[in-house]
């Protein structure tokens, strides 16, 4: 389950074969490593040194892969663009409204899953599980004309709730299954000191349920946060709600052939992922994974 | 399901001390009333009106001759199964399914052999290795969508691009401002080669997740028996990891369609047609010709078509369920 608590418990056994093998035999698969990380870190790699390389060694007809010189002016170019700073209020209102929405709404649900037995439960876990597969590519039509029919175009709030939406069912898997992970004698004991259902489970489980909130949040972050297509076509006459996948996908046309403020304006969209998933490596290694193959 | 099962009986006990105290062992399917119904209830509204009613109206779209005028005016015409005749004779429909199938199966079949290789190469690796591949796989998950595309339109620039650069300076002449996104087929390879790029750490941290499951006396037994890598790899490893290697083929099948993002933002479905998938033809069909009804159709047919995948993800999940 968790590969950074496999790698310690299971140490010897990847290794233990190969300490006697001569250094020259492990050289293939150290020349594979070292390709797959130069191939996974090149783009990004790419993209930050094009947008600190000035335009002139940009355009040279010998690129240099390490940057001679630097400069910050690709930044302030994509900063001071038209609208920066609203497409990414838009964006992080749109991403906070989804994660909260979808956290509070999956709380309630997974707990009504772990807790309780009711007539339904099977029946509403499968429903959970067919919604995570959604085939959002395929309802853009329908939710297109349905927000057009209910005054809901060009809204924050629609993509919010699509958001939500698309969150929402592997939030609810998610926590449903670190909730099962925490023996509900414990909320009963606190029920016995004098505590109300209510009061037991946010003194007792919900400190325990970190670790799944902090996934599932993350997991709505990044999906709120890329999400293109919805933001492209429910998001059209009024441009001053845009978000920022949309703004940067027109990128181009605004700013032609600058692929310095190009790259810039990727970088600092792609810098909050980038950092949470640094950041958060070992649980998103396991937590993810699992989380989204075995639900 | 049966994760919900194991932890039954604890739950025996009567769940709220307002209740008068019950004999033990009385079933409690009744004690909690109204309140796991309320609990749920915003999940069930929220996949009601946002997930079925938009499936609900596209099956009746696709019913229905929906064009620019019926958007205005609210009133559509009922013409049973005609726009679903219209795609299913119509050779440019039939040309988008070809080029989906081809998509979806020259990505696939990379990404899982890439990530296997890799998941392999990863649990070979010494601890400091491991770290710093891992890490590399997660930097690159990690690229949004949209960034990680105009990356790769910037690395692929017919001018400046990197990639043609470096082919010119190898001696590739040919590639001297070749116009990637011009061709077809050059398009169509760079997208794979993007969607790729973007699904294979998924994969091979989900499959190097389940080698590390495997027990190290699996291999040591088979290796005393005499049994070389590869042998051990097929005989021993595979199966063990099968049930997730399904796992992992079936979602990335599913994820083919979300590529719709990659080709729009790129190509729009360009040039010509070579790179229009089924999710890119129904809204072209859609919302740039307003033949809402017709982009409908193809809608409920990629959905049909996917659901047969993703019945088979379900049989797998499910029978991974029950085993642990």
């Amino acid at each position: 389950m968790s590969t950074v608590r496999g790698d310690s418990v299971r140490a010897p056994r990847g290794r233990a074969p190969h300490f006697r093998a001569p250094r020259l035999r492990r050289l293939p698969l150290h020349a594979g490593a070292a390709l797959t990380v130069l191939v996974c870190l090149f783009p990004v790699y790419w993209m930050i040194t094009t947008a600190l390389k000035p335009s002139r060694d940009i355009q040279s007809s010998d690129p240099h892969l390490v940057p001679h010189s630097w400069t910050l002016e690709h930044f302030r170019t994509a900063v001071n663009a038209p609208g920066f700073a609203q497409f990414w209020r838009n964006s992080l209102l749109v991403t906070a409204g989804a994660v909260l929405l979808s956290l509070l709404v999956a709380l309630a649900a997974a707990y009504a899953v772990a807790r309780m037995r009711w007539r339904g439960r099977r029946p509403f876990v499968l429903a959970v599980f067919i919604a995570q597969m959604a085939p959002w590519e395929s309802l853009i039509i329908p939710v297109y004309i349905i927000a057009r029919d209910t005054g809901m175009l060009d809204r924050l709030l629609t993509l919010t709730l699509v958001y939500f939406m698309v969150t929402l069912p592997f939030t609810v898997i998610v926590l449903r299954g670190f909730l099962a992970t925490i023996p509900p004698e414990l909320e009963e004991a606190a029920q016995v000191d004098g505590c109300t259902r209510l009061g037991a489970f946010r003194r007792v489980a919900l400190p325990l349920l970190a670790p799944g909130l902090m996934a599932t949040s993350l997991f709505g972050f990044i999906t709120a946060w890329n999400e293109f297509a919805y933001a492209n076509f429910l998001i059209i006459k009024n441009q001053d709600q845009r978000t920022l996948p949309v703004w940067l996908s027109s990128f181009q046309n605004t700013f032609g052939t600058d692929w310095g403020a190009t790259m810039a304006a990727s970088t600092l969209f792609a810098l909050p992922a980038l950092a949470v998933f640094l950041l958060l490596q070992r649980h998103v290694t396991s937590g993810l994974a699992t989380g989204a193959v075995k639900g | 399901m049966s994760a919900t099962e194991e932890h039954a009986p604890p739950r025996r006990r009567p769940a709220r001390t307002s209740a008068p105290p019950a004999p033990p062992r009385r079933p409690t399917r009744d004690r909690s009333g109204p309140w796991p119904y309320l609990l749920i209830a915003p999940a069930v509204l929220g996949m009601l009106y946002l997930l079925l009613y938009p499936l609900a109206r596209a099956v009746l779209i696709s019913l229905q001759d929906f064009r620019l005028r019926e958007l205005i005016s609210g009133d559509a015409e009922f013409v049973g199964l005609a726009n679903y005749r219209a795609l299913l004779t119509d050779p440019r429909f039939w040309t988008v399914v070809r080029r989906t199938f081809l998509f979806m199966a020259v990505n696939v079949a990379l990404i899982m052999v890439l990530a296997l290789l890799v998941a392999l190469m990863t649990e070979r690796l010494g601890r400091v290795w491991r770290t710093v591949v891992l890490s590399s796989l997660v930097l690159a998950w990690a690229m949004p969508v949209v960034a990680a595309t105009t990356v790769f339109q910037w690395l692929f620039h017919s001018e400046f691009g990197i990639v043609n650069r470096a082919l010119t300076s190898l001696g590739a002449h040919s590639f001297e401002r070749y116009p990637w996104f011009a061709h077809g087929t050059a398009a169509f390879a760079i997208l794979v080669t993007l969607v790729v790029w973007q699904s294979v750490p998924f994969a091979a941290i989900t499959l190097y997740s389940a080698l590390t499951t495997v027990p190290a006396e699996l291999h040591e037994s088979a290796r005393l028996d005499g049994a070389g890598a590869f042998r051990i790899l097929r005989s021993v490893t595979f199966p063990l990891i099968r049930p997730i290697v399904m796992l992992v083929l079936c979602l990335e099948v599913i994820w083919t369609f979300k590529a719709f993002v990659q080709i729009w933002v790129m190509t729009k479905g360009g040039p010509g047609d070579a790179t229009t998938i089924l999710p890119i033809y129904a809204v072209q069909t859609a919302l740039s010709r307003q033949r809402y009804d017709l982009g409908s159709a193809a809608s409920m047919i990629t959905v049909v078509l996917m659901s047969g995948v993703l019945v088979l993800y379900f049989r797998q999940l499910f029978r991974q369920e029950n085993e642990s």
